[in-house]
């Protein structure tokens, strides 16, 4: 069954939009793996760096509100792909990013704000990982010798999408 | 009970409804440009399904980088060209007869009430002026669309908003749906269509409706959405008049898809725009507006006019009327890109681009170009835009580059004094 997770990146802002993420000059590359070096280039954040070690290690990103807005470019999902981030955990997020990422068989997991403070209180511990269990709808969080487990819920479509790895097959054998 | 213009396209597009609340709907229209459609082309060549689910339903157009700029961007540009040409898409926009694509397809008539429109675009939306169903998606969505021209959607609920009251002199369709958006706030219509209806809105030339549609996802909205009427049909005529005897036909026909009297809204809101006058953004979220009169004197280095929101014929004839026998501040750089070539060539021969240039502009080919810092207009660090677009989000139109999103009659009197400035004075 699919788990995405690991090393946590916390991005403590509400609407960190697409252009931040991957911002529009580097559109015009061909493949995914070229977008590789360009992960949230433009976000500026206090204690955040896109070329940090941080920033390299993690494997799920946790924000607040309206995560993924602005432009539609599946290349913000891909330049996390790429960069073997599997999972987003937010408050709420723009609809078209939410869908680009089980599209491609990732995950967008939006959990109630109580809860997303309950993991931010995490972002001080060097050693706090997350691991997103899709098929339990379940996140495991741990760090400062601490844990929770915290249930979440996830559409049965989306939920469908990353089991089955993604639209496109999925489409091409039901349409 | 009655039903949402939304609701009714969804119902009479339905295709499955895997899951409850997961509706797949059959799409109509399938528009491509070669920023997002290159990667799903080559995807669906790995996958060893380089096909098309019809070929006179998908639409193309280079139009983000164009003519282009590098080889990189070239070989985006080929990838579409190349795609088009092997599946005979026969509406393909190569250079010269391309434009900004929210404003090339509607001129072309490609667009009818009561359609499914997508696009790897998220200003896709703007086509909801003609009373369809239009939402901007990410490549995997365009790829299944192109290969099977379907589009899974979560149904959206609808905002009704009535803008009632009527305009001031100097304020526009692009004043409205900034204070819209700042009321809404930039998430306040995630996963709702932006239904816009009132008074006002009957006034509105199409231009104007796309205008307001074109920014519903500045606050987060699938798509916006007007109800089609004798406006509509006046702009459609000329592709429409064998497919009806009468443009009362073609009206009692659109009628069709209209929400009921009765339709159940999540959200109603009420504004009256009487006293509305003309705003700007200041930060770098298009729900931070203020009035122009709060902004005034601020200096900037470059004005932008043009774009899918605003840069239509009526857009570069509001901002010529205040150009005319004036010129542009020392202090300022100000570019003209006109969004098609119709509209190009509409304005010459109507004379405007002779004062855009009298004043001092630069007139560049229809392209996206500035608008989202790729080409034609890339701010340097630190730099400020007044601009005619529709997101100012920090570094989108160049890294470190701060963007104050307004009118085309704001961004005139802007250009004139170098510094932003309120347009009702030179009106
Ligand atoms: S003009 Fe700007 S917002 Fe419109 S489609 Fe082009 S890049 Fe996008």
């Amino acid at each position: 069954m699919k788990t995405f997770g690991g090393p946590a990146l916390f991005l403590d802002r509400a609407d960190i939009n697409t252009d931040e993420i991957i911002p529009a000059k580097y559109l015009n590359e061909i493949t995914k793996q070229d977008l590789q070096p360009y992960m949230l280039e433009d976000l500026k954040l206090a204690g955040f760096d896109p070329q940090g070690e941080k920033t390299r290690e993690a494997r799920v990103v946790v924000s607040r509100a309206n995560f993924g807005c602005g432009s539609s470019r599946e290349h913000a999902p891909w330049v996390f792909e790429v960069n073997d981030i599997t999972a987003v955990i937010a408050e709420s997020f723009a609809r078209i990013f939410r869908q680009n990422m089980f599209n491609c068989g990732m995950a967008a997991i939006e959990l109630p704000k109580e809860k997303i403070d309950l993991l931010f209180s995490y972002a001080g511990y060097p050693d706090t990982s997350i691991f997103v269990d899709i098929a339990a709808q379940k996140i495991n969080v741990n760090g400062g010798g601490k844990g929770e487990v915290l249930p979440f819920e996830l559409s049965p479509f989306d939920k469908a999408l990353v089991l089955a790895g993604g639209w496109v097959d999925y489409a091409d054998q039901k349409y | 009970m009655g039903k949402t213009i939304a609701e009714k396209i969804f119902a009479s597009h339905l295709v499955d409804e895997p899951f409850a609340g997961t509706k797949v709907v059959r799409l109509d229209v399938v528009m491509c440009h070669e920023i997002t459609t290159p990667i799903a082309i080559d995807d669906l060549i790995a996958r060893g399904k380089d096909r098309v689910f019809d070929t006179g339903k998908i639409k193309a157009v280079i139009d983000h980088v164009t003519p282009s700029k590098d080889s990189k961007t070239a070989t985006q540009a080929k990838i579409l060209r190349d795609w088009a040409r092997r599946h005979g898409i026969k509406d393909f926009f190569d250079v010269g007869a391309n434009g900004v694509c929210h404003a090339l397809f509607p001129e072309k008539g490609f667009i009818r009430p009561g359609y499914t429109v997508i696009m790897g675009d998220s200003h896709t939306c703007t086509h909801g002026a003609f009373g369809a169903f239009a939402a901007g998606v990410g490549t995997t969505d365009l790829e299944v669309g192109i290969l099977k021209g379907v589009c899974a959607f979560r149904e959206p609920k609808t905002i009704r908003i009535n803008i009632n009251g009527t305009l001031s002199k100097g304020v526009y369709a692009k004043d409205v749906i900034l204070f819209v958006i700042g009321q809404l706030g930039v998430n306040g219509a995630t996963d709702r269509v932006i239904e816009f209806r009132g008074p006002v809105v009957e006034a509105m030339s199409m231009e104007s409706r796309m205008t307001l549609c074109n920014m519903a996802i500045e606050a987060g909205g699938t798509s916006g959405i007007c109800m089609p009427d004798a406006v509509t049909v006046d702009y459609l005529w000329p592709f429409i008049n064998s497919d009806y005897p009468t443009k009362e036909a073609a009206l009692k026909a659109f009628k069709e898809w209209s929400s009921d009297p009765d339709a159940v809204y999540d959200r109603v809101v009420d504004i009256d725009v009487t006293k509305l006058t003309p705003v700007v953004t200041y930060g770098y979220k298009p729900d931070l507006v203020k009035p122009v009169t709060e902004m005034a004197g601020t200096p900037v280095d470059q004005v932008y006019l043009g774009s899918c929101t605003n840069g239509r014929l009526e857009d570069l004839r509001v901002a010529a009327a205040i150009l005319k026998g004036r010129k542009i501040a020392p202090t300022v750089r100000a570019i003209l890109s006109p969004a098609t070539p119709q509209i190009y060539r509409e304005a010459m021969h109507e004379g405007l681009i002779d004062i855009f240039m009298e004043a001092g502009f630069c007139v560049t080919n229809p392209t996206c170009g500035a608008c989202l810092g790729m080409s034609n207009g890339v701010l340097a660090d630190g730099e400020v835009c007044a601009s005619t677009t529709n997101r100012n989000f920090m570094g989108r139109m160049g890294k470190g580059g701060m963007v104050h999103l307004m009118s085309p009659a704001t961004s005139a009197a802007t250009a004139i004094e170098g510094m932003i400035a309120d347009p009702r004075k030179y009106l």
